[in-house]
């Protein structure tokens, strides 16, 4: 079965794959490593990736490329990148199985919505890649006004304007979470994806979420995660609760997706402590 | 399972006597982290260090085995140990971390490790994770309750605060003291009404004093990490073990109530599904 197709099964779009069981993950391992990549290398079709920069600052590609240890194995061996502007010389964009779109669309900008358009169309699964991309960020900020183009004002989420299949957050999302979810998707491993199918539908992010959706929910237990994973420093903690400073927060969302008490992944975490 | 996965369960202390002195219990927390420290196994450890404000802790990372006493004990307020583990890796420029946390604590930490979103080259580096058993936790101000207005002392006089028994103790150099445990209830966080683990079930070793004899502590063994580090510090004279069916009361009340506070907070959890509120487990 195509890889293609194989997707579309796992998204629900088309049928199930037969006889490709999900390969549980190793246990006690919490990484990717070189070995695991090497293994579904081997094991797997190459999955035809393309990266979409829209208006982003190339921070998430910078990210994805820091996965030194594993990325020549994994660009040469794992996947196939088939379009995109800092990998790849091609023009005309192809057919892919995997769209990552890094930076939010800018409505005043036809190329941006016309590509924008061009990829739904091309591509099997769309990822909002990077914060921008999936709930605005800090481009929730802009609001025109600069030279050379006064008029560029508004710019939103990708999956205000198509459907987006899956998210990965973060400004920039980590190394690791790339990795990781790269080898997921080359495995068939939904239980694994299953939360980035679900934050494709969160497209708007902010320190205030910690206190509508946590605190003010009597969900809040002062573990800090927030404020330890918040990429800007603007969350700290007083009287054990978060306080969110709104001037540095960048609305990237992470603070909300990390905690906790917004949803918890049980059984991937039992899986990968080898409990 | 009501105790989650493990490995072995035993009844434990440090033999270190200057760890006995100030640790609530069997001090496995500080003997298993400075143990870890010596042998290179972590650099350096996040734990709840005191401050200028008595019994008011702050998530402190600790660099010796020194610091790492000095912040022994437990502290039945909010000490958010999570936050600390980026700044112990990025400003201490610690590799090899180990920390103790609370079971939604160790959550926190083993969601970040799964999934990483936003958090870079932390995950891998954690490399010994102490849970410690937890019914409830106070906000600073219940404790003030209990101690100053309830118990009418001032919170510099205490030297411990322990529960048990069914009571909330309060050691100062000469007296005892102690109110009942239903006279604690509302004082809680209310986000430990739906937590569902109470001898954390995702540390790489759980610890706690419930089922062990004074002095001593329970300890539980999860991961291989975890099993094979406490078994080696066993070995190296670190701590004397019991078997623990051979202490009393034992298992059969940490199950008692583990089962208990699942049971509880799992009707709170369904009742506020009915309500339409967000619960997240
Ligand atoms: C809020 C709370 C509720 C608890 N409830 C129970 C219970 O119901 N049953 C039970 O058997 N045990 C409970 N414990 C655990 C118990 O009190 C001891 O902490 C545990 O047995 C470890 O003892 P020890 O001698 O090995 O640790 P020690 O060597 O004394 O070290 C204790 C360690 O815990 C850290 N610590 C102290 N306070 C906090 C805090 N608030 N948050 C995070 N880390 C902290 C310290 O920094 C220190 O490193 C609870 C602990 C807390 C913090
Ligand atoms: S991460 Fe912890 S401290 Fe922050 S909002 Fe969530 S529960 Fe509260
Ligand atoms: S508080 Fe921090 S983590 Fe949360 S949305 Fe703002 S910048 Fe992002
Ligand atoms: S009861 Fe649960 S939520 Fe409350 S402090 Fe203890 S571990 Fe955290």
């Amino acid at each position: 079965m195509s890889l293609i197709s194989k997707l579309k099964g796992l998204l629900g779009i088309g049928a199930k794959p037969a006889n490709e069981e999900p390969k549980p993950a190793k246990s006690g391992q919490v990484g990717a490593s070189e070995q695991e990549v090497e293994k579904v290398a081997e094991e797997n079709a190459k999955p035809r990736i393309g990266y979409i920069h829209l208006s982003g600052c190339t921070g998430d590609i910078m990210s994805l490329s820091e996965n030194y240890d594993i990325l020549a194995e994994l660009l040469t061996n794992m996947v196939d990148i088939v379009y995109g502007q800092t990998l790849a010389d091609v023009w005309e964009m192809p057919e892919m199985d995997l769209a990552l779109v890094e930076g939010s669309v800018c409505l005043q900008d036809e190329h941006s919505l016309h590509e924008l358009m061009e990829v739904r169309e091309k591509a099997a699964m769309v990822c909002a890649y990077g914060s921008c991309s999936a709930t605005g960020c800090f481009t929730r900020y802009s609001r025109g006004g600069q030279q050379a183009r006064p008029d560029h004002e508004s710019f939103v989420p990708i999956a205000d304007l198509i459907k987006v299949d899956c998210a990965i957050p973060g400004c920039p999302p980590s190394p690791e979470i790339i990795a990781k979810t790269v080898v997921a998707l080359i495995n068939g491993d939904m239980d694994y994806l299953q939360p980035m199918i679900d934050l494709a539908g969160m497209t708007e992010g902010c320190g205030c979420d910690l206190q509508k959706y946590v605190v003010n929910q009597a969900l809040c237990i002062g573990c800090g995660t927030c404020a330890m994973a918040c990429q800007t420093r603007a969350v700290s903690m007083t009287n054990g609760r978060p306080e969110v400073n709104g001037d540095r927060c960048v609305k990237c969302g992470i603070c909300y997706v990390q905690c906790p008490r917004s949803w918890f992944p049980e059984e991937q975490i039992k899986k990968d402590l080898g409990l | 399972m009501v105790l989650g996965t493990y490995k072995e369960i035993v009844s434990a202390r440090a033999t270190d006597k200057q760890i006995q002195k100030v640790s609530q219990d069997g001090g496995i927390v500080t003997g298993l982290l400075a143990f870890a420290l010596e042998e290179k196994i972590i650099e350096g450890a996040v734990v709840a260090g005191p401050t200028d404000e008595f019994w008011k802790p702050e998530p402190m990372v600790a660099m010796s085995a020194d610091e790492i006493i000095a912040a022994a004990g437990t502290k039945y307020t909010f000490s958010p140990n999570v936050m600390m583990l980026k700044k112990a890796v990025r400003q201490y420029g610690i590799e090899k971390l180990g920390t103790v946390a609370i079971p939604c604590q160790t959550m926190g930490i083993r969601k970040m490790q799964s999934y990483p979103f936003g958090v870079r080259f932390l995950a891998d580096k954690i490399k010994l994770l102490i849970g410690i058993y937890c019914m409830e936790n106070f906000p600073y101000a219940s404790l003030e309750t209990f101690i100053s207005e309830k118990m009418g002392i001032s919170m510099e006089l205490v030297e411990k605060m322990d529960i048990g028994k069914g009571k909330f103790w309060v050691y100062t150099q000469d007296e005892v003291l102690s109110i009942p445990l239903k006279e604690t209830h509302g004082y809680e966080q209310s986000g430990c009404n739906v937590c569902l683990d109470y001898v954390a079930e995702l540390g790489d070793v759980s610890t706690g004093s419930v089922g062990s004899p004074d002095g001593w502590s329970t300890v539980i063994t999860r991961t291989d990490g975890g099993d094979s580090i406490f078994k080696q510090a066993v070995e190296a004279g670190a701590f004397e073990t019991k078997d623990i069916a051979n202490v009393k009361p034992g298992l059969d009340l940490l199950q008692k109530l583990s089962a208990q506070k699942k049971e509880k907070n799992q009707k709170t959890i369904d009742k506020r599904k009915e309500m339409g509120l967000p619960v997240p487990f």
